[in-house]
């Protein structure tokens, strides 16, 4: 499954490209990009767990950027 | 500005007064630490509060962390004006980058809004607006003057003309009358128009766009991800870098502590790769709308890349380089007027729903008057023999001449010729064509002259047809009477020719979609409502004008030369920032301006892109 979320407050570069490196860390992901400029990011991962690797990275982005957030519809 | 931003804005300026007030009125004493504490906290509290934040987290490499350590560091020191200039100018700079940011994004977004807010229907009598989600297949809508069209769907009643430079870039209006079909995201100008919808929203031409558009960004570059693959390893290489600078040289030379370790500090400043990682996908971005401005919508960054790199371009002919309309191009008769000849042709082929009848029937105006043909008969692969007026009338290609025993003789002009035969005499005969498009010489002339090495032409067509197109516009390489699979196979003999370039495949996106999805980059032709092509292409033509080709490879070049203009400029002045810190030349100032000021630069930079050059 893939997803596409919005990013509140993405203020800084370079943190989204962490983002995008650490929630590509998270087991169940397939791939994983943060566009800074449309200010979303797109995870895909499995389908079975896919709930769970969006909280696992959510709690991964706030602790990179906490004023970051990732908002889950 | 928003007003996290403003806020900072105030801070910035107190922080600026009360530094001021410091530097003139506070005594070189040991207590003057403090006094300079005062405006260095009320610009760097929040970055302070981060970095620890942050290391708390786990972020080592982290700007605030790396910012702190250097004006601390300078504190240690004894620099206190400097720790609090730098914490004060690291904030202006990182404002000013988010603003511009702020403002990149908004304007290309503005650019690329096309989305319709709502659609007018009309209930009990009254219109009333709602959602163009709500509205289904087969509802009636009412657009008004001024309003964007929001669904796809056929025109009922009205007469308008509609701005479809949103989609296509092409500014002169289109006419609208009933009967045709609309594309959502058109703004129509004129006249009220009743529309049935043909498409749900989620289908409309306008979703597909938005669609497309939104998800360019994701498809990153290589340039972009070599960027983030080598910030990540910049940082910690700067740090260890200055980590080295504080203690080698004054171990080595027995000393001068304090001066190396200030040096290292100008280090831990310039540390911060947000420049560069900002400026490459926004440069891509600046591209993407760019392009989008001028109807050439581009799938993402990467797309770019190959595009600036073309120099082999496939035509598929019909439809592309051609209108892809049957027409009448020449009237030869040998006994009787041209109308008549016309007027024959169009009647004896009245009943028939091949597109050929059907040009020849667009080629005589007058109304057919079908008492007047009193039989009509269809010889499979030969053309129809039927009675107008009395007389035998037969139409159709060479092999029924020679059926009926007709003398007749080949047409020089190129094109599906159809014989025609009254009462076993040779009347003459009509050539049918698909017309050339009027633009499309130039836009081979034009490709050949941006540096464009071979055009190549593949067509289904009869050869002696296709040849005669590309002679006509300068088409150095020919393939005819292809199958669409055929298409594919031409397509790969030509890529494993070719050497270290790129091909683009151009086609208008009915039944060569696997011929788009093959080559290097795949260019979609007059999609507007081509479900395929949008998903095979990579990149999309809005309109039919084959000059758009090479705007939209000059446009991608544009784009990239930008992205390494950034790139080059970035590491430039990072790297000669670092050695004269290294030196002793360059003051922490520099330092700030080769982290913030050159970020600001480069956003500013990268909005070129937007621009588009007529």
């Amino acid at each position: 499954m893939k997803k596409t979320f919005k990013l509140d407050e993405l203020d800084c570069a370079n943190c989204g490209a962490k983002m995008e490196a650490a929630v590509k860390k998270i087991d169940g992901v397939t791939g994983c990009t943060v566009s800074f400029m449309t200010q979303k990011i797109t995870i895909e991962a499995d389908d079975d767990c896919f709930d769970d690797v969006v909280k696992q990275a959510v709690k991964v982005c706030r602790k990179i950027e906490p004023d970051c957030e990732i908002i889950v519809k | 500005m928003k007003r996290k931003q403003k806020k900072v804005l105030v801070r910035i300026i107190v922080s600026a007064v009360l530094l001021v007030f410091a530097k003139i009125f506070c005594p070189d004493e040991w207590w003057a630490a403090f006094v300079y504490a005062v405006p260095y906290l009320v610009i760097g509290y929040d970055v302070i509060f981060k970095a620890v934040r942050n290391i708390a987290n786990g972020q080592v490499f982290d700007e605030n962390f790396l910012m702190v350590i250097a004006t601390v560091g300078a504190f240690a020191t004894g620099e206190y004006t400097e720790a609090a200039a730098v914490m004060l100018f690291y904030q202006t700079g990182e404002l000013f980058q988010s603003v511009a940011v702020g403002r990149s994004r908004k304007s290309i977004s503005e650019l690329m809004d096309i989305r319709p807010d709502y659609a007018n229907i009309e209930r009990d009598g009254k219109l009333e607006q709602v959602d163009p989600d709500e509205i289904a297949v087969g509802d009636e809508i009412i657009i008004k003057p001024g309003e964007k069209i929001p669904l796809d769907g056929i025109v009922l009643e009205g007469r308008s003309a509609a701005d479809t430079s949103a989609l296509t870039g092409e500014s002169l209006p289109r006419e609208i009358d009933a009967g045709d079909d609309v594309v959502s995201g058109c703004i129509n100008l004129t006249g009220v128009l009743r529309v049935r919808v043909t498409k749900p929203f989620g289908e409309s031409t306008v979703s597909k766009i938005l669609e497309l558009t939104e998800n360019a960004a994701s498809q990153k570059a290589k340039t972009e991800n070599f960027i983030t693959r080598f910030a990540r390893y910049y940082t910690p290489a700067v740090v260890f870098a200055a980590l080295a600078l504080a203690v080698i040289p004054p171990l080595i030379a027995g000393g001068g502590w304090m001066t190396w370790i200030h040096r290292a500090l100008i280090f831990l400043v310039i540390s911060c790769p947000c420049a560069l990682v900002i400026s490459v996908p926004l440069s891509f971005f600046g591209g993407i709308g760019g392009a989008g401005r001028q109807g050439i919508l581009v799938k993402g960054g990467s797309c770019f890349e190959s595009l600036a790199k073309t120099d082999t371009v496939v035509f598929d002919k019909t439809g592309t380089l051609t209108k892809g309309v049957f027409n009448v191009t020449a009237v030869h008769p040998e006994s009787i007027s041209e109308q008549r000849l016309t007027e024959l042709a169009a009647y004896a082929e009245s009943s028939s729903t091949h597109p050929i009848a059907a040009a020849l029937r667009d080629a005589c105006n007058t109304q057919i008057d079908r008492s007047r043909i009193t039989s009509c008969e269809e010889i499979a692969g030969r053309g129809v023999r039927a009675v107008i007026d009395g007389e035998e009338v037969c139409a159709g290609n060479g092999k029924l001449m020679d059926d009926i025993g007709v003398s007749w003789h080949p047409c020089h002009h190129v094109g599906t010729t159809v014989h025609i035969a009254v009462n076993g005499v040779y009347a003459g005969h009509l050539v049918i064509s698909d017309e050339v498009k009027e633009t499309s010489a130039a836009a081979i002339a034009e490709l050949g002259r941006i540096g464009v090495k071979k055009t190549v032409m593949l067509t289904g067509d009869a050869d002696a047809v296709g040849k005669d197109a590309a002679k006509k516009l300068g088409i150095g390489e020919v393939y005819t009477e292809l199958l669409p699979a055929d298409k594919v196979e031409k397509v790969e003999g030509l890529l494993n020719a070719e050497q270290g370039g790129v091909l683009a495949f151009v086609g208008d996106g009915i039944n060569d979609a696997p011929v788009l999805a093959r080559a290097d980059i795949g260019i979609a032709m007059g999609a507007m409502g081509s479900d395929a092509a949008i998903e095979a292409a990579d990149v999309v033509l809005m309109d039919d004008d084959p000059a758009k080709l090479a705007k939209a490879i000059l446009t991608a070049r544009r784009t990239l030369r930008i992205v390494y203009e950034n790139i080059v400029f970035a590491l430039g002045v990072k790297a000669l920032v670092l050695i004269l810190g290294a030196l002793g030349f360059a003051s922490m100032w520099a330092a700030v301006f080769a982290d913030v000021g050159v970020s600001v630069i480069a956003i500013l930079n990268a909005m070129r892109a937007l621009k588009v050059k007529n």
